[in-house]
This record gives structure tokens, sequence and C-alpha cells, in this order.
């Protein structure tokens, strides 16, 4: 149980707690006593992890659990009160081209002027650069990786014209054409139809033979343990990290869902009530 | 607002406007070629900016800038001439008027994460106070030197028709620069709009790519203001992106439309209001791009009115159409014993039989008869009809569509019988050959040619 050990410190050398047995590699992500708040408010209270390399990660817990906040803080989007994160033993800042993004379907206006192809390409400006332009090479590879998600007929399509499981597709194809090494996935899951879920599940499995990691935020607890090979149980604070056999256990899931972290519930609105005073 | 060459227009004689519009049209005049090429650039400038700001999301930040432009405006005068410079020169003014822009846009943004006000709330008050702010100045500095002030107030409604030389090659380079910019920066701005977390993600600073923005806007605003005053400049960056959203989906071609836009709006307002120069010329550039936004609202090829009304209407007639072919099937369907082995189209049914299948009136009966008559559907013997191969066909498949989904309502949606019909009746149209096959996998468990009602067909009298 991580949460009842004694948080590490990053200057204590110590690892964060294991999501696997295989050490022989480098952590493609390793989480030390992350504290993130919004407005003082805080909704991460000392999470701390570590993610074993070529694996299927989920990240599971209630609304407001801060499931997509914990990707928003590794991916620096959002300032942390306190912690540590290294990505392949390194900043994120060092490794940023390695780290692959997900966001939510919903977080985006899909009525913007572009095509399916467009989205995609989106994922390789980086490596195309500044001021230089789009060119073939990076469209046949854009192309590639719509032919991954099985939705390359559909590159011209205008975005606004796609259907919920393939808005889904369009932006793991646009993370897929980085060819990044570790995934952040926010619901990739969440409201797609049966084939875009099974597609997208093969996808992740041959990310994986590949060497490569996921984490994914993932809703549905029923298919935890047939997708994934380990689970990180997330309610405002770290309640089990593990793999599925070892973790995802009935109890573990009340302390997640169940039981109300009253003492963190608590202090948070006190926190917001003395936000509204000051 | 008149300009001193363009007072030629007011002549009476219809011979003499002619020759006015010939000279006008012919960019003669020198003073009509400064003002035309100057807010036809400017439109330009404003086209390509706007369609960036439009699609962030923050077409009123322009509203906001250069509304608090205008005590920067103030303030610039009065330091100036206090300490005994030229208060009219315009760079002092500009810089003046830049810098309050700038404040009055973080004022929005530190009243919203702040003091977490709505931002709406955030852009009114900044908006008001900071142009209040510059209406009291203007008003302060006309009481301390009347003669030198003047000037100012044409920030505020622009002065277009007397837009100096200097004025042009000003709006010249700042266009430049911002077409520039845009074009340097275009995928990156573009994902910037799009998808701001995955910008970030991918390492992008927000603050540089919406500094880059937002300096984007304050440059137009600033140039435009000369030209169409600081109130209706951000009518340019708004209303010809706007409008260029109803020709494209792409957006590259979205850029170019809306340059395209606010560079004829402006051409045209321009040419407009040196033939009625007693209007300011603003206001008219503005009505200008208004009656260009009306075209692309009502004809855009993309989501313009008149073409999804048509789109709608072709829709409507492509169900009827279907309709009728079912009814036809159906009644046919009672009159011999087994129409599916027949497929045989000699069936002749009265018209007037037809009219208990659905609640559709007489004429309009006659007229989906006569309609699919031509094309092909149907044969009419006097008051009976009868459907001929293709018809056939048609209403066979049409027919088993919609049995196929009252079935599917029936047995996998717990629909009541007397509902299933008029349920089925929208979707039959839509179902594609993948989800009918999986349909009838579903149903029946097998491909069969049409399908059995689920239900009794209603039967004339």
């Amino acid at each position: 149980m991580v949460s009842d050990r004694p948080a590490t410190s990053p200057h204590s050398a110590g690892n964060p707690p294991d999501l696997g047995a295989n050490r022989s590699l480098i952590s493609p992500l390793q989480v030390w006593d992350l504290t993130v708040a919004y407005q003082r408010t805080p909704v991460l209270w000392d999470v701390a992890f570590q993610v074993e390399p070529a694996s299927l990660v989920a990240v599971v817990g209630p609304n407001g659990a801060g499931k997509s906040t914990l990707l928003r803080a590794i991916l620096n989007l959002i300032p942390r009160a306190s912690g540590k994160i290294q990505i392949f033993g390194d900043e994120f800042s060092a490794q940023r081209r390695r780290v692959g993004y997900v966001p939510q379907r919903e977080s985006v206006d899909w009525d913007f002027p572009v095509s399916v192809l467009d989205v995609v390409t989106m994922g390789l400006y980086r490596e195309i650069g500044w001021l230089w332009p789009v060119r073939k090479q990076h469209r046949s590879r854009a192309m590639e990786a719509l032919n991954q998600v099985g939705i390359a007929d559909l590159a011209h399509r205008q975005i606004s014209h796609l259907s919920g499981g393939q808005q889904q597709r369009t932006f793991l194809a646009r993370a897929l054409a980085q060819n990044a090494d570790l995934y952040l996935m926010d619901e990739p899951l969440a409201a797609v139809d049966a084939a875009t879920e099974l597609a997208i599940i093969q996808q992740l499995r041959a990310m994986k033979q590949q060497g490569k990691t996921c984490v994914v935020i993932h809703h549905d607890l029923q298919t935890v343990p047939e997708y994934f090979d380990s689970v990180l149980l997330l309610n405002m604070r770290v309640v089990a990290s593990g793999p599925v056999a070892e973790v995802f256990t009935p109890e573990n899931l009340q302390k997640t869902y169940g039981g109300r972290l009253t003492l963190l519930d608590e202090v948070s609105s006190a926190m917001r009530r003395q936000e509204k005073l000051l | 607002m008149i300009g001193p060459s363009v007072a030629w227009v007011a002549t009476e004689t219809s011979e003499a406007w002619l020759v006015a519009l010939w000279r006008l049209l012919t960019l003669a005049d020198y003073n009509s070629r400064v003002v035309i090429l100057g807010t036809a650039l400017l439109g330009c400038a404003a086209g390509v900016v706007g369609s960036f700001t439009l699609l962030r999301k923050r077409a009123l930040v322009g509203d906001a800038i250069s509304h608090a432009m205008l005590p920067g405006l103030g303030i610039a005068f009065l330091v100036a001439t206090l300490s005994g410079g030229d208060g009219r020169s315009l760079p002092i003014l500009l810089t003046g008027a830049t810098i309050s822009g700038l404040i009055g846009a973080a004022a929005i943004l530190g009243l919203r994460s702040t003091w977490r006000l709505s931002e709406d709330a955030a852009f009114g008050i900044v908006l008001s106070v900071f142009f209040g702010a510059g209406v009291a100045l203007l008003g302060v500095i006309q009481s301390l030197e009347a003669g030198h002030a003047a000037g100012l107030e044409g920030f505020i409604y622009g002065k277009t028709a007397s837009l100096s030389w200097t004025d042009l090659m000003s709006i010249v380079s700042a266009a430049a620069v911002a077409l520039l910019m845009c074009a340097m920066y275009f995928k990156e701005l573009a994902l910037l709009c799009f998808d701001q977390a995955y910008a970030e993600s991918q390492g992008y600073s927000k603050w540089w790519l919406d500094g880059l923005l937002m300096s984007l806007v304050v440059g137009v605003a600033i140039t435009g203001m000369q030209a169409v005053g600081l109130i209706l400049v951000i009518a340019l960056l708004i209303i010809p992106a706007a409008a260029a959203r109803f020709w494209t989906h792409r957006l590259s071609r979205q850029v170019v439309i809306s340059a395209g836009i606010g560079m004829a709006g402006c051409f045209g307002g321009g040419m407009a209001s040196a033939l009625l120069p007693n209007l300011p010329a603003g206001a008219v550039i503005i009505l200008a791009c208004a009656i260009l936004f009306l075209f692309s609202l009502m004809f855009g090829s993309s989501q313009g009115m008149v073409w999804r009304a048509i789109r709608r209407w072709q829709w409507q007639q492509i169900m009827l159409r279907q309709h009728l072919l079912r009814a036809v099937y159906e009644r046919a369907e009672t009159k011999i014993s087994a129409p599916e082995i027949a497929g045989e189209s000699e069936v002749r049914i009265d018209i007037a039989d037809l009219m208990i299948s659905r609640s559709w009136s007489k004429p309009l009966l006659e007229r989906l008869v006569d309609n699919a008559q031509r094309e092909g559907l149907v044969t009419r013997i006097g008051s009976q009809v009868a459907l001929s191969r293709s018809g056939w066909i048609q209403a066979k498949r049409l027919t088993h569509q919609h049995r196929l989904w009252e079935m599917y309502l029936i047995t996998h949606a717990d629909v009541a019988l007397q509902q299933v019909d008029r349920l089925a009746d929208d979707i039959e149209h839509v179902l594609e050959p993948s989800i009918i096959h999986e349909l009838e996998q579903l149903v029946q468990g097998r491909t069969v040619e049409v399908a059995k009602s689920p239900h009794q067909l209603p039967e004339p009298n």
C-alpha cells in the first residue's frame, strides 16, 4: 500500500513505489510527493508512483479524483505545489519529444476548420520546426498513423463531420505520429463505439509490443483487468498502485470510490472557505 | 470627414457625377488612391489576424484593447505637450495608445484570474472604464488647449477621407508585418487556436504564441485606428473572419477568404464613402463589410443558409418519394399472395387507396405520383398507379428497411407496437447497408428479401 508509506523526498534518493517488478530499464515515469493545488485548494496530495517500461497502466478513480490534473501536472501544463517528476530519469522538458499526449476529446472545438490529416500532422509540428511548412514526408507519416488506427479513409474529411469514436481515433493518431515512448491519454475510451474501443486497445497492445508505455485514464472498471497490466487507484491521493492482479481488489476499489475521504474533503472545503474570506 | 479632394462628388449634374465615378474607379485621384489602397490593405491584414483571434475564441479581446487605447492617446498627448514636445506627433500618440491597450488586456486577464470575475464582466468593465477615462481625458485636453486637441477625436471615429501618404506607409508596413508573421507562424498559431493544451504539451509557450497574436491585434488596431477609428476597427477584425467561416472548412482558405472579404469590404466601402461624402467613411466601410457578411451568411458555399435550405428541401423530396414507393408496395402486397416471389410490377393500385397510408393531402399525393412517374419509378394509368421495375426494386428495399427497424425497436428497444411505424419513418431513409446487414442478423438471424410487417397495415374501406 503506497499511501501508508512515509512520503519519500526527492532528496532522500528513495525510489517511488514501483508499479511493477521490472527494474532493469529506466522507468518512463516516476513521480515523488506530487501535490497540486488549484487556487491553493489541493486537488492532489502527495502522489507517488512509478511506471514500468513497456506496460499499459490504467489510472482509475471517481470524478474529481484529480486524474486529468495528474496528467496535466506531469506535462507541466499546470504548476505543482511540490513534488518531483522524472521522465526516463530526466526532466520532462529534456524528454518532451518522447512524451505523447492524448487530451480529452471534449477539450477542443470540433468545428475548427481543419481536416483529419491536418490534426494528425500537428503531432509532427515540433519535429518540422518553426518556420518550416508541412512537407510530403510528414503527410505520409500522418497517413501511416491514421492507418494504424484504421481511419485512413477519413484523412481528408472535415473534423466536424466525425463521430465521437472517429474523433478519438484522430487524437490517438496525432499522438502516434509523434512516435513517442511514453503516452499519456485522458479517457481515450470514453463514450466510443465498440469497434473504436477494440481498435484502440489493439493499438495500445501493439505499442506495448514495441516497448512503449501508456498511462491511460480509464473509467470502465470492468475492463481494467482485461486491458491493463497495472493500475493506479487515485482519489486525490494514491489509494493503491501496482500490478492489476495485486491491487485491483474490491477493498481498494471500495477505498477509492466508496468511503469518502473525510479528512481530505474537510480540509479542502476548509481551504475553500478560507479562500473566500481572504 | 469630408476630404478636400472628394468634394467634387457633390457637384450637381449627373454628367459630373459620372466623371467623378470614373475618376474614382480608375483611382485617378491621388487622395482616393491613398484612402482606398490604405483601407484595403488594412482590411486584408485585419482579415488574416481576425481569423486567428476568432478561432482562438478571443474575438472580443481586440474590442477591449482598442477601447483601452483611448486614454493612452490622451495621456501621451498631455505628457508630450507638458514636457514641451509636439503632442500631436504620431509616434508618441501611438506609443501611448499601445501601452494603454496592453494595460487594458492585462487588466482583463488579472480581473479574471485574480478575482475570478467572469470573462464577460471583465471585458465589460475594462472596455467601458478605459473608454470612459479616455473620453474624460479628451474633455480635459480640450478645455486646456482648445485648438490643439482637435486631432485626437479623429482616432475615435477615424479620419479615412484625410489619410495622408505617411498614414498609408504606416498601414503598408503594419499590414506587411502582420501578414508575414501570420505566414511564418501559421501552423503554430493554428495549433494554439485548435488545441492549446496539446500545443503546450509539445513545448510551445502559450504566452509566446498568445503574445504574438495579441501584438498582431494591437498592430492592426493601432493602424486601423487612424483609418476607421478605434471603435470600428474591431469590426474589421471580426466581420471578415466570421463571414469567411461560411465559405470553407479549411484553415488556409479561411484565412485567404477572410483577407479577401476584408479587402473587398474596405475597397467597396472606401469607394462608397467617396461618393457619399456626408457619411463618415469608417461607418460606410463597416456597413460594406456587413453586406458581405450577410451575403456569406446567405450564399456561403459551406454553411450558407440558402444551400442548407436547398439541401433540406432535396432531402425532404427524397423522403416523400420513398414514402410513396413504400405505400404503393405495401398496398400491392395485400393484393397479391406472394409479392416477394412474384417480383412483378404489374399490380395496379388505386391512388385513392394510398390516401390512408399516410397523412398526405390529395394534391401532394398527386404531385408525388407525377414526380415519381417522371423519374421512371411508377406508371400512372388513369386513377391507378403501378410500380415500374426499378421502382419495384427500390420499394422492396425501402419496405424491408422500414420493417427491420420496426422489429428492432419492438424486440430490442421495447417500443409499443402502435408507435413503431412512426418512429421507423425517420430512420429508414438513413440506414446504411452495413447497418441493414447487422439488423438482419440481429432481428431475424438471416438475410431475407423483404421482412414481414410486425403490425397491421391500414386497409382502405
